[in-house]
């Protein structure tokens, strides 16, 4: 290629040489953009942060004290002549696809997104870019979402439900961004909502920006006879552990965009699965790409192989790059993701 | 079809079995006669044959989701099942179907003499009428692979719960040949059809694994050991002059096994032999793996009968001269028995041998001569027991031989499924050998999905990415650096197999990591393994 790309790969993250930032870099950096709040896009160690302003008081709350500047949407900054401006990108609050631009040219990353407005964080936009940098985390044709009003009707009649039969719902999902997505559309005319101490210091994070239920905190005091027939949000990793004990008798459900598959549903041995998920699924991922313009797609992280394949056939410039995200985990008890706070 | 799809999830989303009974339960009250009819069929493995074979629904899922047949291929990899990766993937109507099961089963059947074009309109429109469970339930019948997470033995448990007919009644009338199209709900669970009785087998009584010390099943004095024959479970029934074979799979075989067939003029009639049926080489007990060139064969070869003879060996005599010994306890069951095969002295009936162990001692000291005398471990049976339906603790246990086990070296990684699509979980194993320049290189003999921990599958996963050499599709050539020690049942010469050998049951039984590659095991090690004069000529 005669001209050099204004966003690279290397070891460290996606990076931009002409302005010398990083993009949700996985090594330590000097100066980072960071689209969201979730530690596969937010690590540890960096000297600069730049994020929208949503995003400053989570990334406080899971890094500690750091350097971080808020930007506002659409906002332009320039570093060494290149233009760089966060967009809405619909996955949590505060996701932001990154928009650079330097002499004519436009790249957009993603970061994770989806392009269903999910009433929590600001909706998704197209951006009319060049070159695309797209994670395709469900990009095979087998997953499609229904309307989320359909899923939060489901979950909510299931509370009703087992709270007939005498019995606690115990729902799991990420602790930044599903839980308080779940929590939007919990009915509370049901009966009480309870958290994880992990969804509750996140969501007590989160409540300036979002309009959100009362929640009380399961703590040592929580006496198991006032729970009975409430809703408890947890994160997955609470699952088959000690703490779900006090719930007896309980049925859980998971949300996901893997309790699609039947075999996840399974072998998570969760009564319950919500197809629910903050990512785009196929055809949001296919629409996404035609809406923004670009004729060349990069494939960051999910099915990366098959989907570029695809995006050939359909006559795209398409590639792969390997980075460090994970999008949403199939293995929702691996450490990490949403737990460390 | 909706609410036997609604059934269908229901038992899907729950893994406890009281709840399970209950959907059923719930469904049988409801459901027309006619859909109990068909459910039960189903559920007692009596499918439509398949119409269409699965190459073409593939082609007729892909055409109506407009993608590329390689993409659905590729979904399907992940997906890990047909059915569930079409009802993911094809588009769905505004209107719905409203037939009920039966009415799609019938077209099922009534489907397979049509012709292509005829077949492909009538799929493509079910599909797009069903909704996203339905269709799938739906391919699943039509690709013949149903199999959900209920029993037939949970199955009669609700089906008694609606009809108070008794379970073990219930049992007995669901066996053997009978279909839904040529009978109604009412004569079959509560009709007396004495035609239809005369080739019916008894419900099997199976044993669960022992898990306890032998010392706690009591006095030995109670107790007789049998060895438990590697075979086919099955039946030879002798009723108004038939004699019918059948396999604890509810298979009627009769016409597989001439050898056994052959007992039909000698026997008397109304008997009823419980046994194995096994192969019969050189004048001694094959191995499974021989026996299986026998199982898939519906017509028999001379050449076949003269290299793979099969014998009966009888454990239990459960009918006799007409009547039902069931109730009668395992030694009367058993001297009547001994008389008859004594009596007959047929060179295809065989007595599984009854031993009476003096002590718990003599019971182990027999275990240990399974592996020389071709069982796979032995059989325990309470003198006073009755013959029971289905598996019942207390009175029958099986004690299992502990499996062989090698150390080998993983060569290749496949993605797993669902959830661990993008994990490799699925194992290829290669043992050494010396070439002819006498160099040692890996050669390749089981595949193993199983035994590891998630954690471990996550590290192994990891390291497989790592030291990938070549990807072929969902297959990936690794550098060899890992070592599992392998379990398995048993072990023989094949000549399918690259390797020459065939193991039975692999499966991990754990990581080495205190091994490199050197350490592992030789394929020679392995045929050390292979009982002495089983086939070892071949080549």
């Amino acid at each position: 290629m005669a001209q050099r790309d204004l966003l690279t790969f290397n070891s460290k993250g996606i990076y931009c040489p002409q302005a010398q930032v990083y993009l949700d870099p996985w090594k330590p950096v000097h100066r980072a953009i960071i689209t969201h709040g979730h530690s596969d896009h937010a690590r540890f160690g960096h000297r600069h942060y730049l994020t929208h302003h949503s995003n400053v008081p989570i990334l406080r709350h899971r890094l500690g004290d750091i350097q971080v500047q808020g930007v506002a949407w659409g906002e332009v900054f320039r570093i060494n002549g290149v233009n760089f401006s966060l967009h809405p990108a619909g996955h949590i609050l505060g996701s932001s696809q990154v928009r650079v631009e330097y002499q004519g040219e436009v790249w957009v990353f993603t970061g994770d997104y989806k392009d269903e407005d999910d009433g929590v964080c600001t909706p998704y936009v197209p951006i009319r870019c060049h070159t695309m940098i797209t994670e395709c985390t469900f990009g095979i044709p087998a997953f499609k979402w229904k309307p989320q009003q359909q899923v939060f009707g489901e979950i909510n009649s299931w509370w009703q439900q087992n709270q007939a039969e005498g019995k606690t719902s115990v729902l799991f999902g990420y602790t930044l961004g599903k839980a308080q997505r779940i929590l939007r559309y919990l009915d509370p005319s049901i009966g009480r909502i309870y958290t994880h101490g992990a969804v509750e210091n996140m969501t007590e994070v989160l409540r300036p920006q979002v309009k959100l239920p009362p929640t009380l905190m399961v703590t040592r005091e929580t006496l198991t006879a006032d729970i009975r027939g409430s809703m408890v949000v947890a994160p997955p990793s609470a699952h088959g552990s000690p703490w779900m004990r006090r719930f007896v008798p309980f049925e859980t459900g998971t949300c996901s965009g893997w309790m699609a598959f039947r075999g996840a549903r399974a072998r998570r041995s969760t009564d319950r699965g919500y197809v629910l998920s903050d990512h785009c699924d196929w055809l949001g991922l296919l629409r996404s790409i035609r809406e923004s313009g670009a004729s060349r797609v990069i494939c960051t992280h999910g099915y990366t192989d098959i989907f570029s394949k695809y995006l050939r056939e359909l006559g795209y410039d398409a590639s792969v790059e390997n980075t460090d995200y994970e999008g949403e985990k199939e293995d929702l008890n691996s450490a990490s993701a949403a737990e460390s706070t | 079809m909706k609410d036997f799809a609604a059934l269908i999830e229901q038992l899907d989303s729950t893994t406890k079995t009281n709840q399970k009974v209950a959907a059923l339960a719930a469904y049988f009250v409801e459901a027309s006669d006619l859909d109990r009819l068909w459910t039960v069929a189903i559920l007692s493995h009596r499918r439509p044959p398949r119409p269409v074979n699965t190459t073409l629904l593939r082609q007729y899922a892909a055409e109506l989701a407009g993608i590329p047949l390689w993409l659905f291929e590729e979904s399907y990899h992940i997906v890990g099942d047909l059915a569930e990766a079409i009802a993911l993937i094809v588009p769905q109507d505004e209107l719905l179907s409203k037939k009920q099961l039966w009415e799609i089963l019938v077209e099922l059947i009534d489907l397979k003499p049509k012709t292509e074009e005829e077949k492909k309109a009538y799929v493509q429109g079910i599909w797009m009428q069903l909704d996203y469970y339905s269709r799938y339930v739906f391919t699943k019948l039509l690709t013949g692979s149903f199999r959900i997470g209920i029993s037939q033995k949970l199955m009669t448990k609700a089906l008694s719960q609606v009809t108070q007919v008794p379970e073990d009644e219930l049992a007995y009338r669901l066996m053997g040949h009978w279909s839904p199209d040529s009978i109604t709900f009412d004569e079959l669970v509560f009709g007396r059809n004495e035609q239809a009785y005369v080739s019916k087998p008894y419900p099997f009584y199976l044993a669960y694994a022992l898990e306890t010390d032998l010392e706690e099943l009591g006095d030995v004095s109670e107790w007789c050991i049998e060895h438990k024959w590697d075979g086919i479970r099955g039946q030879v029934i002798h009723r108004r002059g038939e004699l019918f074979i059948w396999t604890r799979g509810e298979e009627l075989v009769t016409d597989r096994y001439p050898e056994i067939a052959s007992l039909g003029t000698a026997l008397p009639g109304g008997t009823v032999i419980d046994g194995e049926i096994m192969a019969f080489v050189g004048g001694q007990i094959g191995l499974f793996n021989e026996l299986q060139t026998r199982i898939g064969r519906k017509t028999v070869s001379g050449n076949i009968l003269k290299t793979v003879p099969v014998i009966f060996k009888a454990y239990d005599l459960l009918e006799h001269s007409g009547k039902d010994l069931r109730g009668e306890d395992y030694l009367t069951r058993r001297a009547l028995l001994e008389d008859l095969v004594k009596s007959l002295r047929h060179p295809s009936l065989q007595l599984s041998e009854r031993v009476e162990p003096a002590s718990w001692d003599e019971v182990r000291a027999e275990r240990d001569l399974a592996r020389e005398k071709r069982s796979e471990g032995l059989m325990l049976k309470r003198k006073s027991a009755t013959y029971k339906v289905g598996r019942k603790k207390g009175d029958w246990w099986k004690w299992k031989t502990s499996p062989l086990t090698i150390d080998a070296v993983l060569t290749y990684a496949m993605r797993g499924h669902g959830r661990r699509t993008n994990l490799f979980t699925d194992y290829t194993f290669a043992l050494w050998q010396e070439n002819e320049l006498g160099d040692r290189e890996l050669v390749t003999f089981a595949k193993a999905y199983s035994g590891l921990t998630d954690r471990e599958f996550a590290q192994v996963d990891a390291i497989i990415k790592r030291t990938t050499l070549e990807r072929f599709g969902p297959v990936r050539s690794v550098e060899p650096t890992l070592v599992f020690e392998l379990a398995f049942e048993g072990v023989a010469f094949s000549k399918r197999h690259k390797s020459g050998v065939a193991v039975r049951f692999p499966r991990i039984l754990r990581w080495r990591q205190d091994k490199t590659i050197s350490e592992a095991n030789t394929l020679e090690d392995l045929k050390a393994l292979i009982p002495k004069g089983t086939g070892a000529d071949e080549e």
